[in-house]
């Protein structure tokens, strides 16, 4: 009786008597979820358009971060140095359509998805040789971002609010609304469709798949660069942020792994889920289950909906 | 069989018409199996072409060497009077090659005016910047190809269907969105590979129809598979048959159909 109280009463009884605490939860989750999006949108974007669960979408965002950090380094503004990491950005989608999928078109995907775990080694490896191993910091104030903190009275408490996190929930949501509009209403949005759909197909039209491969590596490398900055800001650009990446999985689960909107809800249900999770019901079995706690979730929605919340319902004729 | 009921077609070909299409000396393999073997057709401007034969006989690898999926790797092509080795989709496609599939391919997610629309993209130039603000020339352009596809919604006369996933249609359906997105393509040559396969005897009426019409308003050139002999022998001006790879006859419907050595190989000979 009394876990069962403790589980199921008491921490809504904690919710709902300090409601200013809350909040606080709420938003950090939130700004959580809204990272975890962006990342999960990356790899959205990518298995859209050619089938392939790209594993290096992590590391894609440890790289970009590193090379906006790098470049600054060298002496550069800051905005000269964002605009090199996109060329950089794009030279890599270039590379990866000339080296790892050209010459691999047709193959089964399971041998593409391979050959992403090869290109996470490899940039794992470039960039320790060209930016060393040891943490960065990110160039927050150069690139103009806010940092200060705001305060909210309410509920006769104070909920503070870091402006980097309003900063990239605003970015998020202009980056996801835009290339959701993108892909819905555009020539090109509707030829990556069309190459998601049926690569046979889509080449009989005369869409040309290198170009569209390039498209959506670019596009994947820009919200890579726009996650790496915001997560950088809140911690520091490290390799261990390619591990954070796989919270992404997770996330792709719950949202549906062809679907934006899939990627934007799921990532709001794991950060928020994950973070009221940990301070509500972790006390009970000794904290630390923020790190597992998505995991279970996508477990549990994998056995209900295994398309995900918004992914395309698996239709069958026969 | 169909053969009554397809209006019969006033010959739209000039006889001397210069071929659109020439294949020379064509032979394909996959490792150790000769699909096609040193075969040579041509398709006359305005007219349409059936390439039939049994199963396996090398037809569907034949259009797939003519829009550029396959690469023979003997013989030539010739297509609007140049001559080449081999055809790239892209080049296929943008020099007015459209074709449908055996099992159709669609883009299953997308309805149907978008799977029409993709068939425009060729048509739709505006950079990539542009696109980014679906502003102003990519606006007006997006509104002048949609209203092409109107025009083919119009006569393919789908217009109910128009908001569909296609995923959800019924094969019939899907056949006749297919050749729609072909057909958005402003083609000058249309390959069908077996348009009427698993139709109902009133789906192929229709179909056949189109078919015709397409030919005479538009004066599309056609080439087309087809198993259905009825339908085969109404609609089109010249036959090639191929068996095992190889060409066993070539010529108009009635001489194909007394050859032979065509008989021989759709009912077998006893040995």
């Amino acid at each position: 009786m009394d876990v069962l109280w403790a589980v199921l009463v008491q921490p809504f009884v904690d919710m709902v008597s300090a409601p200013d605490f809350l909040l606080q939860v709420l938003w950090d989750g939130f700004v959580g979820g809204v990272l975890y999006a962006l990342i999960a949108l990356g790899f959205v974007l990518i298995f859209k358009a050619s089938g392939i669960f790209n594993f290096a979408q992590g590391i894609m965002v440890v790289f970009a971060a590193l090379t906006l950090v790098g470049l600054y380094a060298l002496g550069m503004p800051a905005w000269v140095a964002l605009g090199l990491t996109l060329v950089v950005m794009f030279v890599l989608a270039v590379a990866v359509e000339r080296l790892v999928l050209r010459p691999l078109v047709n193959q089964p995907d399971i041998i593409l998805f391979m050959a992403t775990i090869g290109l996470t080694y490899f940039l794992i490896g470039l960039g320790e040789f060209v930016f060393g191993g040891e943490p960065k910091v990110m160039i927050t104030e150069a690139l103009g971002l806010p940092t200060g903190m705001r305060e909210w009275e309410v509920f006769g408490g104070v909920v503070f609010f870091q402006e980097i996190d309003i900063a990239a929930a605003a970015i998020a949501i202009v980056m996801v609304v835009g290339i959701g509009v993108f892909f819905h209403y555009t020539r090109i949005g509707r030829a990556l469709r069309a190459v998601a759909d049926d690569h046979q197909a889509a080449l009989s039209v005369g869409i040309s798949l290198e170009q569209i491969w390039v498209i959506v590596w670019f596009t994947a490398g820009v919200v890579a660069l726009a996650t790496g900055i915001m997560w950088g800001a809140r911690s520091d650009v490290s390799f261990a942020l390619q591990i954070i990446a796989l919270k992404a999985l997770p996330v792709l689960i719950l949202g549906g792994f062809t679907s934006i909107p899939g990627a934007i809800v799921g990532g709001l249900i794991i950060g928020i889920g994950e973070k009221l999770g940990e301070i509500y019901w972790g006390p009970l079995i000794g904290g630390g289950i923020e790190s597992w706690l998505a995991y279970v979730i996508a477990l549990v929605f994998l056995l209900f909906r295994p398309q995900g919340l918004f992914g395309e319902r698996i239709i069958e004729r026969v | 069989m169909t053969a009554a009921v397809v209006p019969i077609r006033a010959a739209a070909t000039d006889a001397a018409g210069p071929p659109l299409l020439a294949l020379e000396g064509v032979t394909l393999s996959f490792g150790g199996v000769r699909a096609i073997n040193d075969v040579s057709f041509d398709v006359r401007k305005g007219e349409i072409r059936a390439i039939i034969g049994p199963n396996g006989a090398g037809k569907t690898s034949m259009l797939n060497v003519i829009n550029g999926f396959y690469h023979p790797q003997q013989g030539t092509i010739t297509y609007k009077g140049t001559v080449r080795r081999r055809m790239r989709p892209y080049d296929a496609a943008s020099q007015g090659i459209a074709r449908t599939f055996q099992n159709v391919a669609l883009f299953k997610g997308m309805t149907t005016l978008d799977n029409i629309m993709a068939g425009r993209t060729l048509k739709m130039k505006r950079g990539f910047l542009w696109q980014c603000l679906r502003y102003g020339p990519a606006l007006s352009e997006e509104i002048e190809n949609r209203r092409a596809v109107e025009e083919i919604i119009d006569f393919l006369e789908i217009e109910a269907i128009r908001k569909t996933p296609v995923g959800k249609l019924p094969y019939g359906l899907q056949k006749r969105v297919e050749l729609a997105r072909a057909l958005a393509m402003d083609p000058e040559l249309l390959l069908l590979d077996e348009p009427m396969a698993g139709m109902n005897l009133e789906e192929k009426e229709d179909m056949s129809r189109y078919i015709l019409d397409v030919n005479r308003l538009w004066g599309t050139t056609i080439a087309l598979i087809e198993h259905d002999m009825g339908v085969v022998m109404d609609l089109s001006d010249r036959v090639v048959v191929l068996d095992y790879g190889v060409k066993i006859a070539d010529g108009a419907p009635e001489e194909v159909q007394k050859n032979q050595d065509v008989i021989d190989a759709y009912l077998g000979v006893p040995h």
